[in-house]
């Protein structure tokens, strides 16, 4: 068996060795570097640019800005990622902004030079006269009545507003024995692949080609939106992923920086190659940040839920360069695992001068399930129940699924979880934890000084999302079998499950198994690597794509070995009569399948022995999580340890539980960070203030408690494989659960994430 | 702007002698990966923090992003290449491949160096010794969980 095996990756040797070819390690003949000039105002208009001194530095080759890139035919402003007619015109950022800067971080100006060294030095001597204009600084200032517009040409710091609901909610309010009133300020900061953005583009003039290797997510769409914005045929451009050092949400979008590259090295004749620092990451890296919750709930006497209404206000950014897609996550989201029969949440989506938003791993799901979570803890210590217990009586019952949500996600499909055991889940990872007996414990530590807290929380994140995810299987008359997808590889090991799924199918070993994803000159349709979605999408397409190629390697053998199909088997890269060594190597049937010139194919067949396959799904599959968190808080200093974490995750049929527990753990990692650490701060100029990964904290080995993964396998009835995806489940229940285990270690009610140790003492202070 | 003086530096990388002129500010970093064309060092922030980039440097950690290549004239550097033969790996990168201690694999490179160090001095660390060791970096996939249960396999493997 191969699936379902926790085999080693494919990928892994090569990175081992320092092997792995990064966007930074392309080097080319001639090749030129770019750096950025970038604006230190949140917001002002650009009355001049005085490029001279930085032309005549030795070693530079170019400083462009707006106008030369105009000049050039570049169009200057990006398209919006996901088109959609309920939005406003002229809402996306700008490939260099040509007379007004919206965030600190705004790229102005392009240096291009011998190196990186001097490109830098020339940066800094391009000579940029602002004229500021006041910042929107954050959500409430975007509210706030004659409150400064974002942007000179909007017309409303509002982006826009809409409403999800379904449901008798005045009713639900109305006839409800108790209702409890939250307000939730809640903060995600930014993805930090520890791999920055980069970009390396190479044209030539010849054949007026282009090729552009990218660390993105996307690679398809950044070939698109290439042609589109540089006035080239799409045919003569190619975009290639090289290996991805991490994404988390940083590289789903086509940038400006990406265009600028390519139109500098088209202008120049010359490669031209970009490496994002951390700085810039910080400044001009898309980043999730905050959302504001004013929420209710209607419980019954028994704590069954009756309601939940309320308004989420969105933080969009200066630009909007893909959709209002994470708000609408969260708010079609909230009711998570829970049946709930009324639902109504207002969005506001409000624009700020910072770096635009869009998702970051989890995607909106972790606000939501904060929120759902701590309506429910709120529900339990007003009503003096166990929060498992008021759990237990709200959450989807097994026996209910497929449970349809009266919601839409955004292909229009209803909402349907499509299985699990959420209430099953939950005492198993309560018995891992162990629940039942945590007040003795924390009683006995509560003797000896010690303040104990236990948390629990539910997520369920809709992964595989499609329409589809492209497959290719081929077997080469040299025997050599090969992967194809647009799915992208950004260290979540989809090589190797694409190769085990392959294999299963083929009777082949993964590790023989060429797997080539991410790539525009192979590969034509591609939507790319985001949502936890690429096990499921293209690894259906490639487990049909691959029985394809299975059938028809069983039918030319038949006919060759003259027996009856079903009497063969696939293995050890041969089609044989079971039970025998009569046989026929895939080589072999291979070759047949290639042709012989002017000889006929074997009768009945296509030539090659490959297929190609674009499974489709509007439904999403819908991974469930469990966690369950012990605590300790230190009152004086508001420290925080987790002592203890379990994670049960169901995601489906498991393809390599290797890595879905490796996914696992860097998923509850990246949600403690979003419960403790992780905050991108801002002055009242909306002037960024974390800038270095010394100010702005990322989880450490030190601080992460050893993760307890428990596996759980409901298969998705939604897709051939069963399988959902994994990629963010780990994240979206991490700081409720922290949270609620805060909140009980201190006794203190706490509404907002993260928490940092001076806001618990603070909090603590006011007790 | 005047130019910058150019300097003269020998560096023994993995074992063999590289000589090259240089600007005194080039970092060692950018020495290894542009100079060198040895580019499984990475950089991952440039200012210290995330460890991407460490090599050992006379046997000892350093930050390859923060350590000019002047510094490192007529000193002793190893690099994620110099773990193993070509086409190998050490017992070390093994487990780490046995253990699923790496995602993406832009951390590996530092986090094995550091690991390197660390086994070196401390030949049965325990699990609280390897999360020291590795505080000084930064991984976004993991959650050091197999990093650290890679390390204790290699250290385990290493005393049969």
């Amino acid at each position: 068996m191969i699936v379902g095996t926790r085999t080693r990756r494919i990928e892994d040797p090569r990175l081992l060795r320092g092997a792995g070819r990064y966007a930074a390690d392309i080097q080319l003949p001639g090749m030129l570097h770019a750096a950025f000039v970038r604006s230190p105002h949140a917001h002002a208009l650009i009355r001049n640019i005085d490029l001279r001194a930085a032309r005549d530095m030795p070693g530079v080759a170019a400083v462009l800005t707006a106008k030369e890139l105009e000049a050039a035919g570049v169009r200057l402003r990006m398209p919006l990622g996901f088109p959609s007619t309920m939005l406003p015109e002229n809402i996306t950022p700008f490939v260099l902004t040509p007379n007004e800067v919206c965030f600190v971080g705004e790229a102005v100006a392009m240096v291009v030079a011998e190196s990186r060294y001097v490109a830098e030095d020339a940066a800094a001597a391009v000579e940029v006269d602002y004229e500021p204009l006041p910042p929107v600084a954050d959500l409430e200032a975007a509210l706030a009545p004659g409150a400064p517009k974002v942007r000179r040409e909007a017309q409303s710091n509002m982006l826009t507003q809409f409403t999800i609901a379904y449901g008798d909610v005045p009713g639900a309010f109305a006839g409800a024995a108790h209702v409890f009133r939250e307000r939730l300020e809640q903060h995600r900061g930014a993805a930090h692949p520890i791999e920055g953005r980069g970009a390396v583009a190479r044209y030539e003039p010849g054949e007026d080609r282009l090729t552009v290797w990218s660390s993105t997510q996307m690679a398809h769409d950044l070939w698109m939106t290439l042609a589109a914005l540089l006035g080239m045929p799409d045919d003569r451009i190619r975009v290639s992923a090289p290996d991805v050092g991490g994404g988390f949400g940083a590289k789903f979008l086509v940038y400006p920086e990406e265009i600028a590259v390519a139109a500098a090295a088209r202008l120049l004749g010359q490669p031209v190659k970009w490496i994002e620092d951390r700085m810039e990451h910080f400044v001009a890296a898309i980043q999730e940040r905050d959302q504001l919750w004013d929420v209710e709930i209607a419980v019954d006497r028994e704590a069954k839920i009756r309601g939940v209404r309320g308004r989420l206000v969105h933080d969009q950014g200066a630009y909007t360069p893909q959709s209002t897609n994470c708000a609408y996550n969260s708010a079609t989201s909230v009711t998570g695992p829970y049946i709930v029969p009324a639902y109504a949440l207002e969005v506001w989506a409000m624009q700020t001068n910072k770096v635009p938003t869009i998702p970051v791993r989890g995607a909106g799901y972790p606000q939501a399930c904060f929120t759902m979570e701590r309506l429910v803890d709120r529900v339990a210590r007003e009503l003096k129940l166990d929060r498992a217990e008021v759990r237990r009586r709200n959450l989807v019952p097994a026996a209910k699924m497929p449970y349809e949500k009266p919601l839409k996600n955004r292909a229009g499909a209803p909402i349907v979880l499509d299985s699990g055991d959420y209430a099953g889940g939950q005492e198993k990872g309560l018995a891992a934890i162990g629940y039942s007996d945590f007040a003795a414990r924390k009683s006995a530590a509560r003797a000896a000084g010690r303040h104990l807290g236990i948390g629990i929380a539910h997520g369920v994140k809709g992964t595989g999302r499609g329409p589809f995810e492209s497959g290719t299987v081929r077997i080469s008359p040299s025997g050599r079998v090969s992967v194809y997808s647009g799915a992208l590889a950004m260290g979540q090991g989809i090589h190797t499950a694409l190769a085990q799924i392959c294999a299963a199918e083929l009777g082949v070993a993964p590790q023989d198994i060429e797997v080539i994803t991410g790539d525009t000159a192979y590969v034509s349709l591609g939507l790319g690597g985001f949502a936890s979605r690429q096990l499921v999408t293209a690894g259906s397409s490639v487990q049909l794509a691959a029985r394809q190629v299975r059938d028809k390697a069983l039918k030319v053998a038949a006919q060759q070995l003259e027996a009856a199909e079903s009497d063969l088997e696939l293995a050890d890269g041969e089609a044989r009569v079971a039970g025998t060594n009569r046989g026929m190597k895939l080589s072999a049937i291979a070759r047949l399948l290639r042709g012989v010139p002017g000889y006929s194919l074997p009768p009945g067949v296509e030539p090659g022995l490959e297929a190609s396959v674009h499974w489709q799904t509007d439904q999403l599959a819908y991974a469930h999580s469990f966690h369950a968190c012990e605590v300790e808080v230190d009152t004086a200093t508001g420290g925080v340890k987790i002592l203890r974490y379990v994670a049960l995750q169901d995601s489906g049929r498991l393809v390599n539980p290797l890595i879905v527990e490796g996914q696992v753990h860097g998923g509850v990692v990246h949600g403690i960070g979003n419960a403790l650490y992780e905050r991108m701060r801002f002055d009242e100029a909306a002037q960024p203030i974390t800038t270095t990964l010394a100010d702005y904290l990322l989880p450490t080995s030190t601080e992460v408690p050893r993760i307890e993964v428990l596996l759980h396998e409901s298969p998705s009835p939604f897709n051939p494989l069963g399988a959902k995806g994994v990629g963010e489940g780990g994240t979206v229940p991490v700081a409720a659960a922290v949270i609620a285990a805060i909140e009980d270690a201190i006794g203190v009610p706490i509404s907002e994430a993260p928490i940092s140790p001076a806001r618990i003492v603070e909090l603590l202070a006011d007790k | 702007m005047k130019p910058p003086e150019l300097r003269r530096v020998g560096v023994t990388v993995n074992g063999t002698l590289h000589e090259r002129t240089i600007e005194p500010r080039l970092t060692l970093a950018d020495f290894l990966r542009e100079e060198l064309q040895l580019t499984g060092t990475h950089l991952g922030c440039e200012h210290g923090v995330c460890g991407a980039c460490t090599v050992l440097l006379e046997g000892h950690t350093a930050r390859a992003c923060l350590t000019l290549a002047v510094q490192a004239n007529g000193k002793d550097v190893r690099t994620v290449e110099g773990l193993a033969p070509a086409g190998e790996l050490n017992p070390l990168q093994t487990a780490f491949w046995d253990k699923h201690g790496l995602q993406c694999g832009y951390c590996t490179p530092g986090v094995l160096m550091t690991l390197t160090e660390l086994l070196a001095a401390k030949p049965t660390p325990t699990e609280a010794e390897v999360r020291e060791a590795l505080s000084g970096h930064l991984c976004r996939c993991t959650g050091y969980q197999n990093i650290v249960a890679a390390a204790l396999e290699a250290a385990a493997r290493l005393q049969k």
